[in-house]
């Protein structure tokens, strides 16, 4: 009789390994994000693992469009993945991700009512986003060269600054600031030969064309700008974290804001873990320890960003009812717009040289 | 008959060494490589998982605007200034090395002109961009000897690029030439100058003939990469920064435009290829 116990013996320990090997793995959250963006602080990776028993395993992307190639290519590999609310509806239609369970996620009845009810997010009463973060894209000036800080977009125009002005190599940014020099809506440009006289003038200002946060505050630090376009959240991070003397400007003529939100992709392995990563995200105690070491952009959380400080940037500046006036939302574009967006902001490179 | 024999036994044990060479070569070139030409002919991106059709329209696209033109004709011409500025000082420093210096002193300048190839090429980059810009190193130490004010900001600039790209493939150059100028036997140049040569015409009818294989080999090795290249213009050019490789890689990084991308890089591998088709019969001659 030593054959059968041998068998069973063999049979319980593949059981119990496989039951290991799946328990490892489905304690595992994948966490799909641009790199140095809140979800891979370790410290904040620490307190969820600790918390949650959870482990979390960070990837990072540069572009939007990486991060869909990446979630097209690898499915099943990642379990929380951070998309800006823009593409929501493209990675839905693309069936890349799956509907959220908000009732598992304690901190989502706190988010404002008119970011969890965006349309850009909630499909056919479906909920495939999270609102999480959101800030602009506006202006950020050297506080050595202005006395005042200037009010109007106009000042990147200025002779003044001449060659010592900023803007980012990226073509729908770049459009859709034009657009908004041009007093038209961002999202329904209609004189499109406007935007690109507007722009033609602002090239010879330009010193050169920004990709990274790392870029700014080097040019800043070294004296060579004065201004230039900048998201907000950098703009705090490069004052409270690298004690840089940037200042962000939100133009009289508006501002682009952008809407930052956590995704489940389809076949994720942890859906559980990744409920719990992104409660963990949206959390009051985390976004407030977030600012406060690192600087961040505007908690989708009313509770979380009552939690900080009366004069927090965060709260007094883009908490403001009148600057919320002001900024229009990103609304998803179609890839042949990117593409035509991407042909005008190339000839302009080219005209320039 | 006998020859035949040889020549085919010759093959066959040439296989086994040269098997995994090719075989590298097939699965991490060549095959990457017929995608490309395969996406380069396609409306859309399979990956995307949007219908698509077979296409001529991503290599009409180049003819149809000026644009990529324009910024082809600056790349080639961003390709002869380069080479032509790695030969102005790479190869009077592989005369030296080959043919001057001996011993201790020739390891420590070679070791001096490599040191570059074993630094990533990022660093290298963002030490230029220490350098030269306004109140950098460049114009902090020029300003400090110099008993008048200049002022030096060249990071953000045409010129920026080519000391950045120079910089980089400057190596090439220096060790193709010396390789060449090494194998000169010493006792030509010297019975060029019994014979009442001047120094000068040593040079240009001994030692630069000699060494032609050589200087052509590193024209070929930079001027090809360098009309392609992306990351130095981007960094170190600024406004003026644009080329046709940057705009390769917007395609490929910031529309998901592989076919578009794919297109415009084979335009320009035959471009490039044509070029050197056309030199080759007057670089042969000149070898």
């Amino acid at each position: 009789m030593r054959m059968p116990d041998l068998t069973a013996l063999l049979t319980a320990t593949a059981v119990f390994t496989s039951a290991l090997a799946f328990a490892a793995q489905a304690d595992e959250v994948h966490v799909l994000n641009w790199k140095g963006y809140g979800a891979d602080e370790p410290w904040a990776v620490a307190a969820f693992e600790k918390a949650t028993g959870n482990k979390v395993v960070n990837d990072f992307f540069n572009s939007e469009q990486e991060m869909l190639t990446k979630i097209r290519t690898n499915p099943g590999l990642y379990d929380v993945v951070m998309i800006n609310a823009a593409f929501n509806d493209q990675a839905m239609a693309e069936k890349l991700i799956q509907p959220i369970d908000t009732s598992k996620l304690p901190n989502y009845a706190d988010i404002s009512k008119d970011k969890a009810s965006s349309p850009m997010l909630d499909h056919d009463g479906k909920v495939y986003g999270v609102p999480w973060v959101w800030g602009l894209t506006a202006l950020a000036i050297n506080e050595k060269s202005f006395d005042k800080p200037p009010t109007s977009i106009a000042e990147m125009w200025n002779p003044a600054h001449k060659g010592r002005v900023v803007i980012r190599d990226d073509a729908v940014e770049a459009v859709q600031f034009g657009a908004i020099a041009t007093g038209q809506n961002i999202n329904d440009i209609k004189d499109m030969d406007a935007v690109k006289t507007k722009l033609t003038s602002l090239m010879p200002q330009i010193k050169t064309f920004w990709s990274s946060e790392n870029d700014w505050n080097q040019m800043v630090a070294s004296n060579q700008i004065d201004i230039g376009t900048y998201w907000s959240g950098s703009a705090d991070r490069a004052k409270t974290h690298f004690k840089l003397p940037v200042s962000l400007v939100i133009p009289q003529e508006g501002a682009v804001a952008w809407l930052d939100a956590f995704s489940i992709p389809v076949g994720s392995k942890n859906v559980a873990g990744a409920q719990a990563f992104i409660n963990y995200m949206i959390d009051p105690k985390f976004y407030v320890e977030w600012v406060t070491k690192v600087g961040a952009p505007v908690s989708a959380n009313t509770k979380a960003v009552e939690a900080l400080p009366e004069d927090a940037f965060n709260r007094k500046v883009m908490g403001d009812p009148e600057v919320a006036k002001r900024i229009q939302f990103q609304a998803p574009i179609t890839d042949k717009q990117r593409e035509a967006y991407l042909a005008l902001w190339q000839q302009l490179k080219v005209d320039v040289k | 008959m006998a020859a035949q024999t040889a020549s085919r036994s010759g093959l066959k044990s040439a296989l086994p060494l040269l098997a995994p060479a090719y075989l590298w070569l097939t699965v991490a070139i060549f095959l990457p490589l017929s995608a490309m030409v395969f996406f380069s002919f396609m409306t859309e991106l399979p990956l995307s998982g949007k219908p698509w059709a077979f296409t001529l329209g991503n290599y009409a696209a180049f003819f149809s605007q000026s644009l990529y033109l324009t910024l082809l004709l600056a790349s080639l011409r961003l390709g002869l200034e380069v080479t032509l500025w790695c030969i102005v000082i790479g190869y009077p420093a592989a005369y030296v090395l080959a043919k001057v210096l001996k011993g201790r002193s020739r390891e420590a300048i070679f070791l001096l002109v490599i040191l570059p190839f074993w630094s990533n090429g990022l660093v290298r980059i963002f030490s230029w961009a220490m350098v030269l810009r306004e109140g950098g190193i460049l114009d902090t130490a020029l300003n400090a000897v110099l008993p008048f004010k200049i002022n030096i900001d060249l990071m953000y600039s045409y010129p920026a690029v080519i000391i950045g790209l120079v910089h980089s493939y400057v190596p090439y150059m220096v060790l193709t030439c010396y390789l060449t100028l090494q194998a000169i036997d010493d006792s030509l140049i010297e019975a060029g100058r019994s014979l009442g040569a001047s120094r000068l015409q040593v040079l240009k009818r001994v030692i630069i003939p000699l060494s032609m294989p050589g200087l052509v080999a590193g024209a070929a090795l930079i001027f090809v990469p360098v009309v392609g290249s992306f990351m130095e213009p981007r960094i170190l050019g600024g406004r003026t920064g644009t080329f046709y490789g940057t705009i390769i890689e917007d395609q490929f990084v910031a529309v998901f435009n592989w076919p578009l991308g794919a297109a415009l890089s084979f335009i320009l591998l035959a471009v490039v290829l044509v070029i050197l088709a056309i030199a080759s019969p007057v670089l042969k001659r000149a070898a």
